[in-house]
């Protein structure tokens, strides 16, 4: 029971925050939208005991990458006024017909009730994750990934260092 | 009583998913593009936590864990080509970007 109120509650403003993602004109409140959305999934991890995904959720999601988009906007200028006019034909009504198959179906599929899969309180014990457990996993059966992303990383580091030294004065015939 | 199943949390992320496709497909900022892409990366993180726990087993939280090693990534370099872009062509907006086009 507690954990269907938390459901609604935190779904609808994981929602909520989403279609400001996409509605708002200002590309601050689509950020904030954003930062509401990243949150939630966090409290959503912390119902599924996921403890150590839930705070790297809040400090890398909510506090380094919104920080960073945050940064760019206020760089870039929000005081743009965004052309909104389509220049693909069709795509309009693409976009609407795709959305409306989606609401239809994952209608169908929660109302219907087809999408009862394993309840989630009869289906054993819970994995929890805390720091131990999920170390346990990743330095054993994931040390090879761990590492790969570890050296994606450091290009992507050295990446956008690269990316940042643009000489204003030559830039055609350097490339 | 109704219990919350992994149906419930797949479709909520379904929904958020096709939010953000929605936003990639409706907007023309290469910022709010980009948002959009972070917010469908999240959904697909979500469906790997409730089936994880569906299926009593933690390799869906690594993959959580890995896919958001990969987000931070793709957001340092992408949010860099922006700016590089915006640097020399003085816009964020995709469609003005079609030099390449062939």
């Amino acid at each position: 029971m507690v954990e269907l109120v938390i459901f609604v509650l935190v779904g609808s403003a994981a929602i909520g925050g989403a279609l400001s993602v996409v509605f708002a004109k200002n590309p601050v409140y689509a950020a904030m939208g954003l930062l509401g959305t990243l949150f939630s999934l966090g409290v959503f991890y912390v119902v599924n005991l996921g403890h150590l995904i839930a705070a790297v959720q809040v400090i890398v999601y909510a506090g380094a990458v919104l920080t960073l988009f945050l940064f760019v906007i206020m760089m870039i200028g929000v005081d743009r006024v965004e052309d909104t006019s389509e220049p693909l034909r069709f795509q309009r009504q693409l976009v609407i017909g795709l959305a409306a198959i989606m609401v239809v179906t994952v209608g169908a599929l929660v109302f219907g009730g087809e999408f009862a899969w394993v309840p989630l309180s009869v289906a054993g014990p819970i994995p929890n994750g805390t720091v131990e457990n999920i170390a346990g996993i990743m330095f054993t059966d994931w040390l090879l990934p761990f590492e790969v992303t570890a050296l994606l990383l450091t290009i992507g580091a050295a990446g956008a260092i690269a990316l940042a030294y643009y000489a204003p004065g030559a830039p055609e015939e350097s490339e | 009583m109704i219990e919350v199943t992994a149906g419930w949390y797949l479709s909520l992320a379904a929904v958020l998913f096709s939010i953000g496709l929605l936003g990639i497909l409706v907007r023309r900022n290469a910022l709010i593009m980009f948002m959009c892409v972070e917010l469908m990366l999240n959904a697909v993180n979500l469906t790997f936590v409730a089936a994880g726990r569906a299926l009593g087993n933690l390799e869906g939280q690594v993959a959580v864990f890995f896919v958001l090693v990969v987000a931070a990534a793709e957001v340092v370099v992408g949010l860099a080509i922006i700016v590089a872009i915006f640097r020399r062509r003085e816009s964020a907006s995709v469609d003005e970007l079609a030099s390449l086009r062939g």
